[in-house]
This record gives structure tokens, C-alpha cells and sequence, in this order.
């Protein structure tokens, strides 16, 4: 009969962290990070369909990097537990520190626990009614929480990006100079060169701070073009919501038919009656 | 981690973590049963007097669909709530009325938003307004065990189906039914009178203008002849809540519109009770 080899526990963790640590590293980066009005999250992804930034609740939303069978798991695993909790007690008593503690054990246990951890980082952030209700919390693979203040980085190279990330961004920057800094950080390579990222293979989306409700949006299109180009002066996502037909979380900057009278309907929406609880 | 009694974090249940069903429903049916109107077990043979909410008109204009609703609740011979609503905004293209036993029908009416909601985080898509309706179909279904013991609810639904660019309203039975409606509908005890009223005043292609006062004026006629339906109450100031949904999505119409509407209809029908025209 055979006798397994002994293994110290050290060794064991150590593995399955490099393990963990070099699948993440594959993958491309994520960047969270606090603008003036809200809170934006700027992934470089060529797929329209498979995101890596998404919504949980009406003030909280989820980026992650990694594996993305894995991470999806966990985002729907979020999503059932953010509505659970907004149906049985009241919207506003979802919070991403409840979220993340949920993740943080759910994370702890497979790493220990299963036969192979979870190749992923995840962010749960927040947006509070004012910057300093902000909420930041970064989540890596073996079910370690941080709390983080201003911006997160997360992906292969991360630490390099979060150095230069940190040289430049600062608190209350708009929303169009926040977005150049961040694609900046992800463009630029290892020796020096810098990659082009257009448009096209950035996933974008913010939660706006001063919506009512529903705060996350995706921002596509002709907008983020005009948000990202240094010549064109916008500078913020439009607090109205278009008037087209189709996903209301999308803004794209596109005309609209029934652009003029959006202001006036949001308007009359805010008041409309939601039943109670 | 929310049906954990000790109530700290602790990971989540496999239920969370499932993959294949967008369904909030679903999930709360495995998960929690106890917390869906149709997961609870009454006695057998016992009856409650609840309050009951009453009359819900809906009806097609050029462009998209209207739904109104009265603002009384009775419980007996006693007016129970004089400002309640009843229609509701299901998500952004939809818009749910509701009549019977209150307390369930806006719990049912919450469940539907969340189910809505939930679905369209997941999936990234908004459902389509078939799936819609079938879904409230399912849930009134769901309920009839309760319908059987005196509690009933009878929601009408309509919306604006993207595809087809059409405004539709759907009416259901007891059991679950769920039927397309031409035109116009109204449910609820003074569903009959409104129903006359609607035959005579609506015709195909009213601009938005016109289907709300013929909206406003069926729900007046429903009220002057039945005593469980509220009529405009122009000394406490409360109109009958009126939703507008057409391809830029559902909003409800202002107060000082539907008073006008309302003042008109009253000065109208001075010296012409019903209306002869």
C-alpha cells in the first residue's frame, strides 16, 4: 500500500495562491475608480456580450477579472442575493460591506476547501450620496477583503498599473479625464510601449451618483468616443436617461426621436408610485 | 446567508450559486419558499375580510397603451384607504393594474418588479413582452390556492412590445389565464360600467391626450354607479392614477394634468350626469 506524500499546510497554500496568482495574471485588467459624480469602471473587453462589469443593485456593482465561468457564478450568485434582500427587507438595506463579507466567506471556502481555488479578483463597490459614502472593497481569490480608497487595479501587471494609477488620479476628477487616465494606465506596456485601445474593446459603465434608484449605467457608443477624445468637451455621462427603445442602463450618446421631451418624462417618472417597501 | 438565523456572513448556499435560471421567482421558491404569497399555508375553510381594491381601466391609443386605476380600497362597507394605487410600473416598458385583496396584490405586484428586474441584471436583456405576461401569468397560478379561500387577485398588464412597436394589454383570470385584449379592458368590481363607458368614448387611433381623459372619464362613470370604486375626490385633491407607456418607455401622468382632465370631465357632467352626448 502506498503512502501519500506529506505535504506542510504552507506549502499547500502557497501552491494553490500561485496558482491562483498566475491565472489572473493572464487575463487583462479591470480599473474601478472614483470620479466627481460616481464611481467608473473601465475594462478592456472586445466582447459586447460577455461582460466583466455589472450591476447588482440599485448603488452597487461588480468588476471582476479572471476566470469568467467563475466570476459569472459568483455575479448571478450576487444578483439573487442583493434582490433576496431588497425583496424580503427594504432596497436601501443592500449594501456591498454585506455583499463583500458574502463573497469574502464564499471565496475563503473554496480556496481551502476545494480541489482547485478560484482563478479570480473581484470589486464590489458602492456609490454613497456623497464621495465619502463611497465604498471600494477588492476581493482576491483566497477570500481576503480590502477596503480600498479611490481606485483599484486588478489583473495581470496590476501592481505596475496601480503605481501609475496612483501618480496621476486624484479625487473629483470628471468623468472624461477619469476614463483617459484609466485607459491610459491599461495601454501602457511593460517595457515602455504603448498599445492603442480604442472604443471598441473597452467595457465601460459608472454608477451615478445623483440618479434616482437604479444608478448603473453601461457608457457605448458615440459617447464614450466624445468622453475619452481630448478635443471634445464632454465631460460627463448625461443624468438623463435616452429615450430610445431598448436596455435602459445604455447610454450611447446616439439622437434620439424623443430626446427633447426625456427631461420632462424622467422627470414624471421620479414621482411615479413604487408600492411600499 | 439571509436565511441563516444567527445572522452573520457566512458563504453562500448552493442555491445562490445554481447556474441556468434567471428567475427570481424560481430561486426564491427553492431558496426561501415561505416568502411568496403562494409558499404560505392557511387554514382550511377560514375566511378574512382584507381590504379590496377595486376598478383598473386599460386602453390602446395611437402609439402605445394607457392603464388607470381608481384610488379606493374597501373592506365591506367601510372605505378602508382613499388614496391607494394600483397601477404600478412593472419595469421600464410595462406598467401592471391590479384589483382584488390588496395586501396580496401588492405583494404579487412587488415579486413581478423584482422578477423583471432580476431577469434583465441577469441577463443583460430586457424580456420580451410575451415572456412578461406569461410570467404574471405563472404567478397568478400560483396563487390560486388563496383565490380559493376569498383572496383573489386580478391584475391587468400592459406594455409596449419592442418588436413589434405595438402597445398590448393582457388580462388574466383567477387561475392564471392570460388573454390579449383589442382595444380596451377594465377589471375590478366597476369593471362592468367602465366597460360601457369604454365601448361608447374609444375608438382606434385617440391621440395620448384624448385616451386619458377617456381613460379618466370611465373610471368616473365606473364610480358613479359603483360604491367600491373612488371617483376624482376634488376636495381632497386626489386623482385617479393614470400610466402612459409608448416606445420611450412607462411614466405617469402629472397631477395638475389629471386635474385639469378631471375639472373638465366634472364641468362637463354638470346638469349631464351621464354623460349624454
Amino acid at each position: 500500500m502506498s503512502m501519500p506524500f506529506y505535504v506542510p499546510p504552507e506549502q499547500v497554500m502557497k501552491d494553490r495562491a500561485d496558482f491562483a496568482r498566475k491565472g489572473i495574471a493572464r487575463g487583462r485588467s479591470v480599473i474601478v475608480l472614483g470620479y466627481d459624480k460616481g464611481i467608473a469602471f473601465v475594462a478592456e473587453n472586445p466582447s459586447r456580450a460577455l461582460h466583466k462589469v455589472s450591476e447588482i443593485y440599485d448603488r452597487i456593482a461588480f468588476a471582476a477579472v479572471g476566470r469568467y465561468n467563475e466570476f459569472e457564478s459568483l455575479r448571478v450568485a450576487g444578483i439573487r442575493y442583493a434582490d433576496l434582500r431588497g425583496y424580503s427587507y427594504d432596497r436601501t438595506d443592500v449594501t456591498a460591506r454585506a455583499l463583500a463579507n458574502t463573497y469574502a466567506q464564499t471565496l475563503g471556502a473554496v480556496f481551502t476547501q476545494e480541489s482547485k481555488p478560484f482563478e479570480i479578483e473581484i470589486v464590489v463597490a458602492e456609490v454613497g450620496l456623497t464621495p465619502d459614502g463611497d465604498q471600494i472593497f477588492r476581493l482576491t481569490y483566497d477570500g481576503s477583503v480590502a477596503d480600498e480608497q479611490g481606485f483599484v487595479v486588478m489583473g495581470g501587471a496590476s501592481e505596475k498599473a496601480e503605481e501609475r494609477l496612483s501618480a496621476t488620479w486624484r479625487p473629483g476628477l470628471p468623468l472624461g479625464e477619469s476614463l483617459r487616465l484609466a485607459v491610459d494606465v491599461l495601454a501602457a506596456g511593460d517595457n515602455g510601449e504603448r498599445r492603442e485601445i480604442g472604443a471598441a474593446l473597452l467595457e465601460v459603465a459608472v454608477l451615478d451618483r445623483d440618479r434616482p434608484r437604479r444608478t448603473f449605467r453601461r457608457i457605448v457608443g458615440p459617447l464614450l468616443t466624445r468622453l475619452l477624445s481630448t478635443e471634445d468637451p464632454t465631460a460627463d455621462a448625461p443624468l438623463v436617461d435616452e429615450a430610445h427603445p431598448g436596455h435602459p442602463e445604455v447610454l450611447s450618446g446616439e439622437p434620439t426621436d424623443g430626446g427633447a421631451t426625456a427631461g420632462t418624462e424622467d422627470a414624471a417618472r421620479d414621482t411615479h408610485p413604487h408600492p411600499p417597501g | 446567508m439571509t436565511g441563516d438565523p444567527r445572522g452573520r456572513a457566512r458563504q453562500l448556499d448552493d442555491a445562490f450559486l445554481v447556474a441556468g435560471s434567471s428567475s427570481f421567482t424560481d430561486f426564491v421558491g427553492a431558496y426561501r419558499p415561505e416568502l411568496l404569497p403562494s409558499g404560505r399555508r392557511l387554514p382550511s375553510g377560514a375566511s378574512v375580510e382584507a381590504p379590496h381594491g377595486t376598478t383598473i381601466v386599460a386602453l390602446l391609443f395611437d402609439g402605445g397603451v394607457i392603464m388607470a386605476g381608481d384610488r379606493r380600497a374597501t373592506m365591506g362597507n367601510v372605505i378602508a384607504n382613499r388614496d391607494m394605487e394600483k397601477v404600478f410600473a412593472a419595469d421600464g416598458y410595462s406598467v401592471v393594474g391590479i384589483a382584488g385583496t390588496a395586501g396580496i396584490a401588492i405583494e404579487l405586484v412587488r415579486l413581478y418588479q423584482v422578477e423583471l428586474e432580476h431577469y434583465e441584471k441577469i441577463e443583460g436583456a430586457i424580456m420580451s413582452l410575451e415572456g412578461k405576461a406569461n410570467r404574471l401569468a405563472s404567478m397568478i397560478r400560483g396563487n390560486l390556492a388563496l383565490a380559493m379561500q376569498g383572496l383573489t387577485v386580478v391584475p391587468t398588464y400592459a406594455g409596449f412590445d419592442l418588436e413589434t412597436d405595438v402597445g398590448r394589454i393582457y388580462s388574466y383570470d383567477v387561475t392564471g389565464g392570460c388573454y390579449i385584449e383589442g382595444g380596451h379592458h377594465s377589471t375590478g368590481s366597476g369593471s362592468v360600467f367602465a366597460r360601457g363607458a369604454l365601448k361608447k368614448l374609444w375608438r382606434p387611433g385617440l391621440a395620448e391626450e384624448q385616451a386619458v381623459a377617456v381613460a379618466v372619464e370611465a373610471l368616473y362613470d365606473a364610480a358613479d354607479d359603483d360604491s367600491a370604486t373612488g371617483g376624482p375626490d376634488l376636495g381632497r385633491q386626489i386623482w385617479p392614477t393614470v400610466a402612459v407607456v409608448d416606445r420611450t418607455g412607462a411614466r405617469f401622468v402629472a397631477q395638475p394634468d389629471l386635474e385639469a382632465h378631471v375639472e373638465r370631465l366634472v364641468a362637463a357632467r354638470r346638469d349631464n350626469p351621464g354623460g349624454a352626448r
